[in-house]
C-alpha cells in the first residue's frame, strides 16, 4: 500500500510508499524508526483512521481501499484497540468509571456489563479502588495515564496498538506500565503493535521488528535478526540495543562468539556466566 | 561563588478538595551558586515539579522563604525576578506563540517593551547559540521535536536569564532530540557559565550535573555529587532514575553465579573486571 496526504492536488506529499509487510496473529511486533519515518502514519491505517491511497490495508477478514466507507471501518475500530501517545490527553469524563465505560456502551455493550468490567481495569491497571468517583483530572499524570489505557482494553481489542506508550514517564512507570501490556498480550492472546524508538523495549518484548524509514518498510524479522544487523541500522539512523552492543564488547575481549545472541539482561547476563564456567572448567 | 537561588524550610500543600490537604513538598532548604548546574531528581509526584514552581512564583510555599538573587520571592518583586530567570517545561508544542520561530523568540522580549532594534540582534543571537539560525522564518510546529525544545531555550536565552529552569524539558523528546538538547546545554555552559537548575528522570543529564537534589514523598533526602548519589547502586530507582545499564548487569551477573568485586558505573569498568576474573586465565 501507498499513502499520500492531499493526493491529487498541488500539496500532495507521499508518506508511505509501496509498503508490503504482515503482522502474524497473536505476535508481538515492534515498529520501530527514527522520528518522520512513518512509523505513526503507518499505525493509523491499522485502524481506518486513514485509508491507503493506492492497495490494500487487511486487518483480520475486513479488506481496507481507498473506496471502503463507514460499516467495515467500524468492524476493524471495534476489533483494534489504539493507544495514543499521551493518551490522557483524550479524557474528558466527570468521572474516571464513566470514561473507561464511554468505549465499551459506544460499541453498544450492556451498562452493567460495561461498569463490571471497568470496575476490574481499575484493580488490573493498580489503582486504587477510590478512583472509580472521582474526576480523572484530580489523578496523577501516570494514573491518568492508566485511566485511559483502561478505557482502551474496555472495549476488549483482539488488536492492541500503542504509539509510545510510556512517553514522559519516569522509570518505574515506563517499566510498570510495559509490564502490564505484556501480561494482557500474554493472557488474552492479544496481537500487539508497538510504536518505540525504544530500541531496548523493542528488544525485551517482540517477536516481530518492522523497520520504518523515510516513509518505506526497509527491514523486517525476528528481533535475534533484525536487532543485531548493525550495518543496517546505522543506515536507518538507529542504535543497537545496549545487550546487543556490551555482547560484541565481551566477545570482542574473549575473541568468539557466546553461545547465543541475546536480547534481554538476563539472557546476556546467563550467556556470560556459562562461557565463564566453561574457561574455568578449562584450566 | 554567590548565591543565586535558596530555598529555607519550604513547605507546600495543594488543596484537593475543601479543607483536604496533600503535601507537596516539606521543610526543603538547599542553595544553588552561580554558575553550578544543578540536577533535581526524583519519582513522578515526589514534589519536584512543585518545586520548580516555587522557584518560578507560579506558587507561594505556605511556609519558609524562596530567596532569588538574594530577595525573598514576592508578588510584589515576581516580575522584576522572573525577568532574570528562562524557564523551559516538558511540552514543546505547549510554549508556541509566534507564527515563525523567530516571532516566538522575540515574543518575550516584545512583552517586556525591548526596543525593535535590539530585540533583532538579540533574537539573531539567541537562535545562532541554538544552532536554530536556519531555521528563523520556518513555522514552529514542523519542526522536529528537539528543535522545538532548542527554540524554547532561544526564547529564554533571548532575555539574558542569569538562571535556566529545566522542567523536564527532555523527556517527551526521542532519543536523538534528547541528545540535542543535552549537547546544547553542555556547550551554554561551557561558553557562558550560565546556571541551571534542571528537573529531570534522565540518566545522562543526571550525570553532567555538578550536584543533584534528590526528592521523594515532598522531601530532600539527598544531595551531592552525581557520583555519591550512583554510589547508592540499586536505591537509584527509589529515586525515581534508572540503574546505569553496567550496574543492572553487574547485579544479574552475581545472581548468574558469578561473583564481581563491587558495582560497576560504567560498562568499560564491567568488562574490565570480567576480563581480570574470568576470562584472562
Amino acid at each position: 500500500m501507498s499513502f499520500a496526504y492531499a493526493p491529487g492536488t498541488p500539496f500532495e506529499k507521499k508518506a508511505l510508499f509501496d509498503i508490503n509487510e504482515a503482522v502474524p496473529s497473536g505476535s508481538y511486533t515492534a515498529v520501530i524508526g527514527h522520528t518522520g519515518s512513518g512509523k505513526s502514519t503507518l499505525l493509523l491505517h491499522l485502524n481506518g483512521l486513514l485509508k491507503p491511497t493506492e492497495g490494500t490495508v487487511r486487518v483480520g477478514d475486513t479488506l481496507i481501499t481507498s473506496e471502503t466507507k463507514g460499516k467495515a471501518l467500524r468492524t476493524v475500530r471495534r476489533n483494534v484497540g489504539i493507544v495514543f501517545q499521551f493518551p490522557e490527553h483524550q479524557l474528558f469524563e466527570e468521572t474516571v468509571l464513566k470514561d473507561i465505560m464511554f468505549g465499551p456502551l459506544n460499541f453498544g455493550i450492556p451498562e452493567e456489563e460495561a461498569k463490571a468490567l471497568a470496575l476490574e481495569l481499575i484493580e488490573l491497571l493498580g489503582l486504587p479502588a477510590d478512583v472509580a468517583d472521582k474526576s480523572p483530572f484530580e489523578l496523577s499524570g501516570g494514573q491518568m495515564r492508566r485511566v485511559a489505557i483502561a478505557g482502551v482494553l474496555a472495549f476488549k481489542p483482539s488488536v492492541l496498538i500503542l504509539d509510545e506508550p510510556t512517553a514522559g514517564l519516569d522509570p518505574q512507570g515506563r517499566r510498570e506500565i510495559m509490564e502490564l501490556f505484556e501480561r494482557f498480550h500474554r493472557e488474552e492472546g492479544l496481537t500487539t503493535i508497538l510504536v518505540t524508538h525504544s530500541m531496548e523495549d523493542a528488544a525485551r518484548y517482540a517477536d516481530h521488528v518492522i523497520v520504518m524509514h523515510e516513509g518505506h518498510a526497509v527491514l523486517a524479522g525476528p528481533p535475534e535478526d533484525v536487532l543485531t544487523d548493525g550495518t543496517r541500522l546505522e543506515q536507518y539512523r538507529l542504535e543497537l540495543p545496549r545487550t546487543v552492543r556490551f555482547q560484541r564488547d565481551i566477545e570482542r575481549l574473549i575473541g568468539g562468539p557466546l553461545a547465543e545472541r541475546a536480547l534481554t539482561e538476563e539472557k546476556l547476563a546467563a550467556l556470560i556466566a556459562q562461557r565463564a564456567g566453561e574457561q574455568g572448567d578449562g584450566r | 561563588m554567590r548565591e543565586v537561588l535558596s530555598m529555607d524550610t519550604v513547605s507546600f500543600a495543594y488543596e484537593t478538595d475543601e479543607d483536604v490537604f496533600v503535601q507537596a513538598v516539606a521543610d526543603v532548604s538547599f542553595t544553588i551558586r552561580e554558575g553550578e548546574w544543578v540536577s533535581i531528581v526524583g519519582h513522578n509526584g515526589s514534589g519536584k515539579s512543585t518545586l520548580a514552581k516555587l522557584m518560578i512564583g507560579l506558587l507561594f510555599p505556605a511556609g519558609g522563604t524562596v530567596h532569588v538573587f538574594l530577595e525573598p520571592l514576592t508578588e510584589d518583586n515576581l516580575w522584576d525576578i522572573r525577568s532574570k530567570l528562562g524557564v523551559v517545561f516538558q511540552n514543546p508544542d505547549n510554549q508556541f506563540v509566534g507564527a515563525t520561530v523567530q516571532d516566538d523568540v522575540a515574543f518575550a522580549l516584545e512583552n517586556n517593551g525591548v526596543p525593535y532594534e535590539t530585540m533583532q540582534v538579540r533574537v539573531k543571537e539567541a537562535l545562532a547559540q541554538v544552532g536554530m539560525s536556519a531555521y528563523a522564518l520556518h513555522e514552529p510546529h514542523h519542526l522536529s521535536g528537539g528543535q522545538k525544545q532548542r527554540v524554547a531555550i532561544a526564547g529564554a536565552l533571548a532575555m539574558d536569564p542569569d538562571i535556566l529552569i529545566l522542567d523536564e524539558a527532555t523527556s517527551m523528546l526521542d532519543p536523538q532530540g534528547r541528545g540535542e538538547v543535552i549537547d546544547l546545554i553542555t556547550e551554554l555552559r561551557r561558553t557562558t557559565g550560565l546556571t541551571v537548575i534542571s528537573i529531570t528522570h534522565d540518566l545522562e543529564e543526571v550525570l553532567l550535573a555538578d550536584r543533584v537534589l534528590v526528592m521523594n514523598q515532598g522531601r530532600l533526602v539527598d544531595s551531592g555529587t552525581p557520583e555519591s548519589i550512583f554510589e547508592q547502586g540499586s536505591r537509584l530507582q527509589e529515586h525515581g532514575l534508572d540503574l546505569p545499564f553496567a550496574l543492572r548487569m553487574s547485579e544479574l551477573l552475581r545472581e548468574a553465579g558469578l561473583p564481581l568485586t563491587g558495582d560497576h558505573m560504567s560498562e568499560e569498568e564491567l568488562v574490565n573486571e570480567l576480563w581480570t576474573l574470568y576470562f584472562s586465565k
